[in-house]
């Protein structure tokens, strides 16, 4: 931790990370038809860093990265990918800049094998005639990269990247999520509650998965209820309170109870 | 979770048991969605063929495959939009509209018969347009949509045909070909069933081996998860219809071939005969699971089933009880082998 101010709780880029933010967000404004979800959130990531989104529900953190990601399209505000302005209208777009995304438990489509999950949306085509006019699937490729990506990031529960996703455990289907973000994610790996439905092995290998992005260079954006968890992994804390952002925490600046106090509004940030 | 060496609880020692033969059966059928269709109709040939000797006659079976042929390449359109968790009511309306739409065009309207093929081929795909526009657009239920979309293509049909049925003998013969056969070793094979063939085929390798077909099996399974994932669930969607709305065209053609006419009021117990053959062959109306060949299995069965009771001389209405009690058995069988582990 290098956070030197004292009052991290106002101007974000005075925390941890110098120089640019790699993603940006000004006035991110988004309506539900008389429900605000957001109400101008403000929002800043920089290079190496896990920024840890807390809140209570319903205060906009899942809208919040959905608009980040293309999930969803913001009615009002900016978004800057490493100072040039994006917008995303689906989440494909926001996929060939570089973002990935993890939703809340809507990580994979359970019929369908581990590798074909890795590759859903960006299959790999065989070279030559058979993949671009027949437009057929290098299934054996996209085996042994998903292998690949598997051990590059330290997963080691999943041996068979053929079985369906279905006959895996619950934990073991969100380390196939968390590594296809992980895998193709190169600027930014958002995560929406990744360790919701998890036990305290399969939680902690998911942790040490995100801390290696990290320490690779890649800043995570990471959701969760679980204030441990947050308190241990994460660098910055961005607390969404009624839409809005109440305030910007470090570990160290404040302690847990200081979060949850100005999540709930019992505190003033 | 790999199970840890050192401990084994309780749960886990019952997965390390060895799985008794009933166990491994359910395993075995639930890796192999088209092995229990495979299974019954190869059991039902045999009893029937032990019933009634003139079952296996090659004349016999040759008349089996030409029943199926319509009802098999409907359901083939079927299986896809059933794949998609959605369902198809006017899959029957839609195919005799297409009909009616050749006959008429090549007979009063003296369109040459390739072209009047070619427009009811685009009316086809216009009606699996339509339905795919009203089911992604609007966002409506599949049901409500093909409810609504099965009456206007029977109110189009009557309108544009008057009601009346065209012969077969006023059509040229290009209209009326695929129900002319050739002999393969004795049994006579129809134009028509190696188009239904081949269709199965085509489709079979375009939904296992392209991104498409993956695509069709991710938005059955769950639409949401899909388009978070980056494939385009709305396309995918329209492109099911359309390419149902194709291949019931096709259909259509074989109905002209194979009952020598084109009437206003055929087709009427396609729509749930199409559904049965599906449900039959293992395809779950969830969506995101089954295959074409079972479905083709599940025609199968069904032709065989009517053929075979009428052999034995049963009244019509003992063939319609043996298909629904089918669909049930074949429903609950899917159920118990969806619990395999």
């Amino acid at each position: 931790m290098t956070t030197t101010t004292a009052s991290a709780t106002t101007a974000p880029a005075t925390s941890k990370g110098a120089g640019t933010p790699v993603l940006t967000a000004r006035g991110l404004v988004k309506t539900f038809g008389r429900v605000v979800g957001l109400d101008g959130v403000d929002l800043d990531l920089y290079a190496g860093e896990v920024l840890a989104i807390i809140g209570d529900n319903g205060a906009g953190k899942s809208t919040l990265i959905k608009c980040l990601t293309g999930a969803e399209i913001p009615d009002a505000g900016t978004i800057e990918l490493d100072g040039k302005e994006v917008h995303f209208r689906r989440p494909e777009d926001a996929k060939e800049q570089g973002i990935e995304a993890v939703y809340q438990n809507l990580a994979v489509s359970p019929a369908l094998d581990v590798a074909s999950n890795l590759f859903l949306g960006r299959e790999l085509r065989k070279p030559g005639v058979l993949g671009t006019l027949f437009r057929q699937l290098d299934i054996k490729k996209m085996r042994a990269r998903t292998r690949e990506e598997l051990n590059r990031l330290g997963i080691t529960t999943l041996q068979d990247v053929t079985v369906p996703i279905e006959s895996l455990s619950g934990g073991q289907r969100q380390a196939v999520a968390v590594a296809r973000a992980a895998a193709f994610g190169s600027k930014v790996v958002v995560l929406d509650e990744p360790t919701a439905a998890l036990g305290v092995r399969e939680s902690n290998q998911v942790l040490d998965l995100v801390r290696r992005l990290r320490d690779q260079g890649t800043p995570v954006i990471l959701i969760s209820h679980n204030m441990p968890q947050v308190f241990e992994v994460a660098d910055r804390i961005h607390i969404q309170r009624l839409g809005r952002c109440a305030a910007i925490v470090t570990p160290d600046s404040h302690s847990r109870t200081d979060a949850v106090a100005i999540m709930t509004g019992a505190a003033e940030a | 979770m790999t199970t840890s060496t050192e401990t084994v609880s309780a749960a886990e020692h019952i997965f390390e048991t060895a799985q008794t033969p009933v166990q491994r059966l359910r395993s075995i059928l639930h890796r192999y969605p088209a092995l229990s269709p495979a299974i019954v109709l190869l059991v039902s040939i045999i009893v029937f063929g032990m019933l009634n000797e003139r079952f296996l006659l090659p004349g016999n079976l040759s008349l089996i495959t030409q029943q199926v042929a319509i009802v098999g390449t409907v359901a083939l359109a079927q299986t896809l939009i059933i794949l998609t968790a959605g369902i198809d009511l006017s899959v029957g309306t839609a195919m005799v509209l297409a009909s009616m739409v050749m006959a008429v065009m090549a007979t009063e309207n003296g369109v040459s018969a390739p072209v009047a093929l070619l427009i009811g081929l685009t009316v086809g795909l216009m009606t699996g347009l339509i339905n795919g526009m009203l089911v992604t657009k609007l966002r409506l239920p599949p049901f409500i949509v093909t409810l609504g979309t099965y009456s206007i293509f029977l109110a189009l049909t009557l309108l544009y045909s008057k009601g009346s049925t065209v012969r077969g003998t006023d059509m040229p013969a290009l209209m009326t070909w695929t129900g002319k056969s050739f002999p393969v070793a004795g049994v006579n094979v129809s134009y028509g069933v190696v188009i239904m063939f081949l269709l199965y085929v085509i489709m079979a390798w375009v939904l296992t081996t392209t991104a498409w077909g993956r695509h069709v099996y991710a938005v059955g399974d769950d639409p949401e998860a899909a388009r978070l994932a980056g494939v385009r669930t709305t396309w995918v969607l329209r492109s099911v219809y359309i390419s149902a709305g194709a291949i019931i065209a096709i259909a259509a053609w074989l109905q002209m071939g194979r009952s020598s006419a084109a009437s206003p009021n055929a087709g009427a117990d396609l729509n749930l005969d199409s559904i049965t053959a599906v449900v039959i062959g293992g395809t779950s109306l969830f969506g995101g699971r089954g295959t074409v060949w079972g479905t083709l299995l599940g025609a199968l069965i069904v032709g065989v089933f009517r053929n075979g009771l009428s052999l034995a001389g049963l009244d019509v209405l003992y063939q319609t009880l043996a298909v629904g009690i089918l669909v049930i058995v074949a429903v609950s069988l899917d159920q118990w082998i969806r619990k395999a582990r």
